[in-house]
């Protein structure tokens, strides 16, 4: 990490160490493909193998502004380290450039994400859903979605609440 | 007259047919001008769970496939989002049914992480025994089926029945057979029964046994090799660039595992091996999985020998459950087990990343704590999910029979995969 600071002092926004020790680094969202090409190919670092990626909704946390954040774990077998990439995203404009023409690995990742946080990736070439369905409405990880919502495609049986765990299901 | 039987010429002028048959060349470019796009699953057998497989076919060349997942997603950090950590554990068990243990066990160290917590040393011996014993039955289940799959029955009952075995002792530990909701924040819930190491060591000098009969049933087999062998080949760079961790990268070649590179528990001091395969393909994956069934089987023994005595829990009333008598004979004791189990433990606020070696690969947790008893997010690396994301690239130019072995030998686990 500290190369990259080094290379793009202005990508990095803030730089922490997690209570396990992790340490993190926060990009700017126009600065991440940069980043990750160095991470990637600079010999010394080859953070090649892309770990996996996901959204934080930050909605309910003492500090949430901007709303999103999307995580980034990549791994280099050549130093055994794990590095930990952070982009905050606003909920107004919720987009980030793509890292799948850099790894493929982040393809379907970054479709999850769009799925459950409704955040695009500029510059993926097939960017849909993929464990729900095309007609489902929302995001639901975002935690303004209530836990119970449903939405079947077939009508389903009418089945009290309580039967169905904790939780509201958002219509009340 | 014996002009009269001879057949009218090739090319000749023929009445009944002229005009209703077009030239066999035109024929021929038609049918194959022609893809077939078949579906495959979302309930075909050889899918192993329920992933729908859209497949283009050109003959019987693949020329595009689409996998569609998410019929098993039950919406696991949504749900882990609205309990307490504890009451996660169990939907923790449903990601890999084949290997319980090691996703109850993974989660586990990485809220540990989160708290800061050292669990005891008998504790981490326990972790890794369940963990290598569920790695063993991932495996065997993984090669059983593959063998099943290539035409072989008996492979997979002698896997069956080591599994069958493993699962018995897993059921004495932890009271279920796959869904084992064991071990708990800062070491596990309970202890080894009495006389359960020398069961386990019978069970493991029998699963050696299968595992010799079902090595002499496959790795030579001709029709098993002629099927695995060289098909559904990656190269180690393609490997890396999706993310394959696990069995599925060692295969080609690449000698990374977690247990070697950031030893966690007590990994750092058994003696085992990384084995690792050369050219990526199903039969070197299936190579790989073999041998890392017998170095499970060695460390299981090297840790049941030198497994110390002590406690299995740390003492901490914030995050343990006091012992019974504490419960039921001090105030102190109840007040601690009601805020446990009502308000759950209270987890610092932060945020971890950490990774454990499942059976298919590097197992990684993403955890966000509010501090205020109940994860703020679960995000969940399922080893499945980047390794079925290369599927495409793989199969695509090959042929449809290939699809099976390969389907086979990366193991995707639905319940992992989605979520």
């Amino acid at each position: 990490m500290d190369r990259v600071s080094a290379h793009f002092p202005e990508a990095v926004v803030e730089r922490y160490v997690d209570r396990a020790g992790g340490a993190w680094a926060v990009i700017h969202a126009d600065s991440l493909p940069k980043v990750a090409t160095l991470l990637k190919n600079d010999p010394e670092l080859e953070f090649k193998l892309f770990g996996s990626m996901d959204g934080v909704d930050r909605l309910h946390l003492a500090e949430n502004d901007p709303r999103f954040e999307v995580v980034y774990i990549l791994y280099s077998l050549k130093r055994n380290e794990h590095v930990r990439l952070k982009v905050r995203v606003s909920e107004a404009q919720p987009s980030i450039p793509s890292l799948t023409p850099l790894y493929r690995g982040a393809n379907w990742w970054e479709r999850l994400v769009w799925d459950f946080y409704g955040i695009r990736f500029d510059g993926h070439p097939d960017l849909r859903r993929i464990l729900l369905y095309e007609e489902f409405q929302g995001h639901p990880l975002r935690k303004d979605y209530a836990l119970r919502d449903r939405q079947p495609l077939i009508p389903e049986r009418p089945i009290k609440d309580i039967f169905r765990g904790p939780g509201t299901s958002g219509h009340s | 007259m014996a002009d009269s039987h001879t057949m009218p010429e090739a090319k000749g002028h023929n009445p009944d047919t002229d005009g209703s048959l077009p030239p066999e060349g035109e024929l021929e470019s038609h049918l194959q001008a022609k893809h077939m796009v078949i579906n495959m699953g979302p309930s075909h057998p050889a899918t192993h769970g329920t992933v729908r497989l859209k497949v283009e076919l050109d003959g019987e060349t693949i020329v595009k496939i689409d996998p569609e997942i998410g019929f098993l997603h039950r919406g696991f950090q949504k749900s882990c989002e609205n309990v307490t950590w504890t009451q996660c554990l169990p939907y923790t068990d449903r990601l890999n049914y084949l290997s319980a243990m090691m996703n109850n066990f993974g989660f586990l160290n990485a809220v540990e992480k989160l708290i800061g917590l050292e669990i005891p040393e008998r504790a981490q011996y326990i972790r890794v025994i369940g963990s290598e014993l569920h790695r063993l039955t991932d495996h065997l289940t993984c090669v059983g089926a593959t063998g099943l799959e290539m035409g072989g029955f008996a492979p997979f009952l002698y896997g069956m029945e080591a599994r069958e075995l493993i699962q018995d002792r897993v059921t004495e530990l932890t009271g279920a057979r796959l869904t084992t909701s064991f071990g708990r924040v800062g070491g596990i819930n309970r202890d080894l029964p009495d006389g359960w190491a020398d069961k386990v060591r019978k069970t493991l000098t029998r699963t050696e046994e299968l595992l010799v009969e079902m090595d002499g049933l496959l790795t030579r087999n001709r029709i098993f090799v002629d099927r695995t062998k060289g098909t559904g080949i990656i190269s180690a760079d393609d490997a890396i660039d999706y993310g394959w961790t696990g069995p599925a990268l060692r295969a080609c070649g690449v000698a990374h595992d977690l247990r070697k590179a950031h030893p966690y528990w007590v990994y750092e001091r058994f003696d085992f091996d990384v084995p690792v395969g050369e050219h990526g393909d199903n039969y070197d994956r299936y190579l790989v999985r073999m041998e890392e069934m017998r170095q499970s089987i060695r460390i299981i023994r090297q840790a049941l020998d030198t497994i110390p005595t002590g406690p299995i829990i740390v003492d901490d009333w914030r995050i343990a459950l006091p012992p019974k008598p504490e419960v039921y004979g001090t105030i102190e004791g109840v007040m601690a087990h009601f805020k446990l189990v009502m308000e759950g433990i209270q987890v610092p606020p932060g945020e971890v990343y950490d990774a454990t070696e499942a059976s298919n690969g590097e197992l990684g947790w993403y955890l966000v704590s509010d501090g205020r008893g109940r994860p703020y997010k679960v995000h969940v690396r399922a080893p499945g999910f980047p390794v079925l994301a290369a599927v495409p690239h793989i199969i695509e130019g090959k042929m449809l029979a290939d699809l099976i072995p390969t389907f086979d030998t990366i193991n995707m686990i639905g319940g992992e995969v989605e979520q």
